[in-house]
């Protein structure tokens, strides 16, 4: 595993994150949490799972990015920067990464260096999903159509409201 | 320096911690999805560190969990949105400190 | 034999240059490999870019009664020599009140993804860029970040038409991205590989010696490659669907505040969609560098595949030439109430094919699946108004 390619995803992946995390404006903050999305996928080919970073690609910026940018888009009232900025969420979250790089530092077991597996072909993870894992994948689906059909309620337009002002 | 497991759970842990720094110290609704959104990714990454990093790969139980965990959080931010889209139509605002009704 | 020389002759080109750096470190041969690759696929695309935009207007003219451009070079074939220099010495005007960062990357960020999804498509024998085990996944999810750049470009404008073209051009690409995918599902099905090299191969070899084995022979291959090309049509935002560009409405959408090179690289990259759209199609449902005909495998596996490219492009230029404008409301209703449940209908029907053996009852036996969904659909999404009998009074 290459140190060069894991440093450079590293440093964008945290960089995009900060920026995505602080910045003022929302806009700019939407499209830095796409670019972190590219590094943690990048992460993913990184560790050999490549079908797990295309659908990582494929679904958080193909889909939930748009979302949140049309989103961002429909809730403006010309005012798109964020008036404050809460200090003690600052403070919580350094305290929590100190605690887990703490844990992390502390577990003997864990400074190991990746071992040679096989690769995993897409048509092993297919195999597994229709047998060892296929009421997970049912249970996504029903969920998936729940959250589908959740959605659609929750932002149509009241029919006898619409009919009043006409 | 070979990347090691620790390295990538360190760096799996400060993306999680950027999430919650933005999840917690941000008033408007959309900037706590996106923390809620990182905090996500950063557990998916931990989960395919560690599937890599074990010696009997070949179940794919890494691999399944995080791509299950793709497409709920999907779906999450979904319903999030859409709340978040219902909620602007009837208080006109977004900022979180304003949604306190049901507050004692 | 001589045909196999001349289809590998660019494999071996490429074995020739890399032969030059036998004493170069071990990792310097696979950046070289790709180096290469990936300088063949741009001289190739963008000259055929080139090609086209002039092929098109002269296509176009020819179509309504007119020449084309003639003036520059025999035919006018040099055309787009004239509108590079014009693109290129033109000034390039920024809105004051744009945003000048996501001003500036939409467009880099648009002709970088449809590069990208040109990389995965097997060109002829061996001559994939890039083999990726899930290639088809890559392909789509490049593809569906071109919608994220579309947003950066209309927004970044501060315009409200640019806005507001983008948003037109995203709902759009939302909506026909659904059966552009799940129309690829029956292909995946039935040969059980993402790899487009694997999709090629299993549709090699002749059914009664002279039939070739491509699955838009097919019904459920037929009614899928339509509904692929016509959700192409849509993605790459041509005519009949151009209302996110439409000239007469909202000036250019999205690309309305950009100038010179900039607009220059929107324009390259509609046409790399289109061209990555139609290679994925040939692949996938034409059967790819394959020759219809036994007796005809003398010819190379490349030039099958840009005679079929061609082809499918000529059909996009002459659709253009046909066809008004659709609104943007039928739009979306073509898409959610016509072509999702033929599209999930195809997924069936390519089921039944499979299990019914490969041969003529499982054939006629698909075809009866997709005519009695398409009849149900037709009848059911029918709103033409029902008018009386006409009735005729002569004057007496």
């Amino acid at each position: 595993m290459n140190s060069v390619a894991f440093i450079v995803i590293a440093i964008l992946t945290l960089a995009a994150a900060l920026a995505a995390a602080s910045l003022p404006k929302l806009i700019h903050a939407a499209l830095n949490f796409a670019v972190t999305f590219v590094g943690v996928a990048a992460f993913f080919f990184l560790l050999g799972a490549e079908f797990v970073g295309l659908v990582q690609v494929f679904v958080y910026i193909g889909a939930v990015a748009v979302l949140i940018v049309f989103t961002i888009l429909l809730t403006r009232r010309d005012v798109d920067k964020d008036r404050g900025f809460n200090w003690s969420g600052v403070v919580v979250a350094v305290a929590v990464f100190g605690g887990l790089v703490w844990a992390i530092l502390g577990t003997p077991s864990l400074p190991v260096v990746a071992p040679e597996i096989p690769a995993l072909p897409v048509k092993r993870i297919g195999e597994v999903l229709m047998t060892s894992y296929v009421w997970p994948l049912q249970c996504v689906g029903l969920l998936l159509t729940a959250a589908l059909i959740g959605a659609l309620i929750l932002v149509m337009e009241d029919r006898e409201e619409v009919k009043k002002v006409k | 320096m070979t990347p090691t497991l620790q390295l990538f759970l360190i760096v799996s842990a400060a993306l999680f911690c950027i999430g919650l720094l933005a999840a917690l110290s941000r008033r408007h609704a959309i900037f706590i999805l996106i923390g809620i959104e990182m905090m996500l990714a950063a557990a998916n990454l931990n989960f395919i560190a560690f599937w890599r990093f074990t010696p009997q790969a070949e179940q794919a139980t890494g691999v399944m969990v995080a791509i299950f965990s793709i497409a709920i959080a999907a779906a999450e931010a979904a319903v999030g949105l859409a709340m978040v889209i219902a909620i602007y139509r009837h208080y006109r605002t977004t900022n979180v400190d304003q949604l306190d009704q049901l507050k004692g | 034999m001589s045909g196999n020389v001349v289809d590998q002759v660019f494999i071996r080109i490429k074995e020739w240059l890399l032969s030059w750096l036998t004493g170069a470190p071990n990792w310097a041969v696979p950046i070289a490999s790709s180096l290469i690759n990936i300088a063949a696929l741009l001289g190739v695309f963008l000259s055929l870019f080139a090609l086209m935009s002039v092929l098109e207007r002269k296509i176009l003219g020819r179509m309504q009664n007119r020449y084309g451009p003639n003036r520059v070079g025999p035919f006018g074939l040099f055309q787009p020599i004239a509108d590079g220099i014009k693109m290129l010495i033109k000034e390039d005007v920024v809105p004051a009140r744009a945003d000048k960062i996501v001003h500036f990357l939409a467009p880099i960020l648009i002709a970088a993804t449809a590069i990208l999804a040109l990389g995965v498509i097997p060109y002829g024998r061996n001559m994939t860029p890039f083999s990726i085990d899930g290639g088809i996944l890559f392909f789509f999810a490049v593809g569906s970040t071109t919608e994220l750049a579309v947003f950066m470009a209309g927004w970044g404008s501060n315009n409200k038409f640019s806005m507001l073209g983008a948003m037109r051009a995203i709902a759009q690409m939302i909506s026909y991205e659904l059966p552009l995918i799940i129309t690829v599902l029956p292909v995946i099905m039935v040969v059980s590989s993402l790899t487009p090299d694997a999709i090629v191969a299993a549709q090699d070899g002749y059914v009664f010696g002279f039939v070739p084995r491509w699955f838009v022979l097919t019904p459920w291959g037929a009614a899928a490659f339509i509904l692929f090309f016509v959700s192409g049509l849509v993605e790459s935002n041509r005519t009949p669907f151009d209302v996110p560009e439409g000239e007469s409405e909202i000036v250019a959408g999205h690309m309305t505040e950009y100038s010179g090179f900039k607009y220059a690289t929107f324009f390259m990259a509609e046409y790399i969609g289109m061209f990555a759209i139609s290679g994925l199609a040939v692949t996938l449902f034409l059967g790819g560098w394959q020759a219809p005909l036994p007796f005809l495998e003398f010819v190379p596996s490349y030039l099958w595949f840009f005679a079929k490219l061609s082809a499918l492009l000529f059909v996009y230029i002459w659709i253009r030439g046909t066809l008004p404008r659709t609104r943007i409301d039928q739009i979306m209703n073509f898409a959610w109430k016509f072509m999702l449940p033929m599209a999930f209908t195809c997924v069936i029907a390519a089921a039944v094919w499979h299990y019914a053996g490969h041969g003529l009852p499982g054939w006629f036996a698909s075809f009866g699946v997709i005519a009695l969904v398409y009849f149900a659909l037709s009848t059911l999404l029918d709103t033409r108004k029902k008018f009386a009998p006409r009735t005729y009074r002569f004057a007496e």
